[in-house]
């Protein structure tokens, strides 16, 4: 894809928190609508859908879409990155002309849930599942200690970064913990998973999102400030967190992102925003790291510091992220949201002069990873 | 009552399940590049040839990382908190397991901590725990 040939012309979330008058299905069709209105389009003008989980399949037939593309590609939280590069390619192609990406989840509510699991005889359920794992409170951060040992990182440190997120999401109606709070409150909060307290473990919320997709000719004559794509990768590792090559690299996200960044054509220093993906608050540790903006072991310190916060030097998670502001299981399509949001100066703690945001975004904790660099520029 | 989680072997993990009825912990070794695997898979994932060896491993590991779980899977509501680690076997691979003869506390459990193997039963099947050496007696 030619950086800047593809752009983000509508984009919205559905309310947040708990939903249980919404099913997952019904939040993917009204944040669908609510991307189209903020477009200017209507169903008409889309020919392509994309989901995870959920089959695009049906949630164009609950939207009365007749598709000619989808894509149902399913990596968990980065699915929806993943969606707006395929969207991107399938557009320059001249597959499809306007893709709508849609993100549905009742995680707190479970109304309308699609199954999920895994079974006994498979590999996951053969050689993790029996050792008492709990979801991604336990396997998520399995980890960290490691890389705690070997970087000399400190429990402060893990501490600071939904700390200092939380002065992004301070008083922001829609952020799920909108109040600041300080590193001495995470370490008082209740112990889940060893290291890991309460408040270093995301929100658990419902709630949806949508993305409208088409060409940067066709956006031009739409009402909103194009926000284009210049740049994408993927990239994959051990779907078991106990085959992980390396516990303490986020390898995967050091391949996405250099991927993305080579399409684009950007340095690191080019980066006005960041969006992190951060389901626990060892995340963005392993990502500033991995994306090449810290040395070896100094994530922590570095947004410690501040540098990541309100008037640091590279703004992250300028929504709370996972940590503050919502998260429904798959977060990506919800930094995407922000991302945008920033671009278009539309975000509730804005940062001045964003022109370059990157969202890095993880999916099965560490298994995928996927990165998107979008800009107000074309190139 | 909640049950705790017990593997369904496939035909290819078979003999792994079945050595852990013997009290024994049997890896995969390539014939033809000489790695050593874990999980047993159809072929060898360095070299791709399908000529494996089932060995005997020594039983003998070091704690790599781990959680100490305070909400518990279900079956496991009378054990929290629990540790859930990452040993790595002296042969190279690593795995998932449960630390039994050690407190869940982490003055108890600095990483590296030499591990040897033990065996408990579940549900008819054989699971793989691990305990600081010296522990057993």
């Amino acid at each position: 894809m030619k950086p800047g040939s593809v752009a983000v012309v509508g984009a919205a979330e559905t309310e947040l928190g708990a939903l249980p008058h919404m099913s997952e299905g019904d939040l993917h069709i009204d944040a669908a609508l609510r991307a189209l209105d903020d477009a200017g389009l209507t169903l008409g003008d889309v020919d392509g859908v994309t989901s995870a989980v959920h089959s695009p399949v049906d949630i164009a037939h609950q939207l009365g879409i007749r598709p000619n593309w989808f894509d149902g590609t399913s990596v968990g939280g980065c699915s929806f990155l993943v969606h707006v590069a395929h969207a991107a390619e399938a557009i320059a192609a001249g597959h499809a002309q306007t893709v709508l990406v849609l993100h549905g989840e009742s995680r707190r509510s479970a109304v309308g849930r699609a199954p999920r699991g895994h079974t006994a005889d498979s590999i996951f359920g053969q050689f993790e599942a029996p050792f008492g794992v709990y979801g991604p409170p336990t396997l998520f951060t399995l980890p960290f200690l490691r890389y705690m040992h070997e970087t000399g990182t400190t429990a402060e440190h893990l501490a600071a970064v939904p700390a200092r997120q939380s002065e992004w999401a301070h008083g922001n109606p829609r952020a799920s913990r909108n109040s600041r709070f300080t590193v001495q409150d995470v370490l008082d909060s209740r112990m889940i998973a060893y290291p890991f307290h309460k408040l270093e473990c995301c929100v658990v919320t419902d709630g949806g999102g949508a993305l409208v997709v088409t060409s940067a000719e066709r956006a031009r004559d739409l009402r909103q400030q194009p926000v284009y794509l210049l740049g994408s990768g993927q990239a994959a590792d051990s779907p078991l967190v106990s085959q992980m090559p390396d516990l303490t690299r986020a390898e995967a996200f050091e391949r996405s992102s250099r991927a993305a960044f080579r399409e684009a054509g950007i340095d690191r220093d080019d980066i006005d925003h960041l969006m992190l993906y951060d389901a626990f608050a060892h995340v963005p540790i392993y990502g500033l790291e991995a994306l090449g903006f810290v040395g070896r072991g100094e994530a922590g310190a570095f947004i410690a510091e501040g540098n990541t916060s309100p008037g640091g030097s590279l703004p992250t998670n300028t929504n709370g992220g996972g940590l503050c502001y919502t998260h429904t299981g798959m977060y990506g399509m919800f930094a995407i949201q922000e991302s945008v949001r920033q671009l278009r100066k539309q975000a509730y703690a804005q940062v001045s002069d964003v022109e370059v945001s990157v969202v890095q975004g993880v999916g099965h904790f560490f298994t995928e990873a996927a990165t998107l660099v979008l800009s107000t520029r074309a190139a | 009552m909640p049950v705790k989680d017990t593997p369904i072997p496939t035909p290819v993990t078979q003999p792994y399940w079945d050595a852990l009825d013997r009290h024994e912990l049997m890896i995969q070794r390539c014939a033809h590049c000489s790695a050593a695997n874990f999980y047993p898979r159809l072929a060898c994932p360095s070299c791709g040839s399908r000529r494996i060896d089932w060995v005997r491993a020594s039983g003998r590991a070091s704690l790599h990382s781990y959680v100490i779980n305070h909400v518990p899977a279900p079956g496991f509501e009378d054990e929290a908190p629990y540790v859930i680690a990452i040993v790595q076997l002296e042969e190279g691979p690593r795995m998932m397991t449960n630390l039994r003869k050690v407190a869940a506390e982490p003055e108890a459990l600095p990483l590296d901590l030499p591990l040897e193997v033990t065996f408990e039963a579940r549900n008819g099947r054989t699971l793989p725990m691990f305990q600081p050496v010296g522990s057993a007696a």
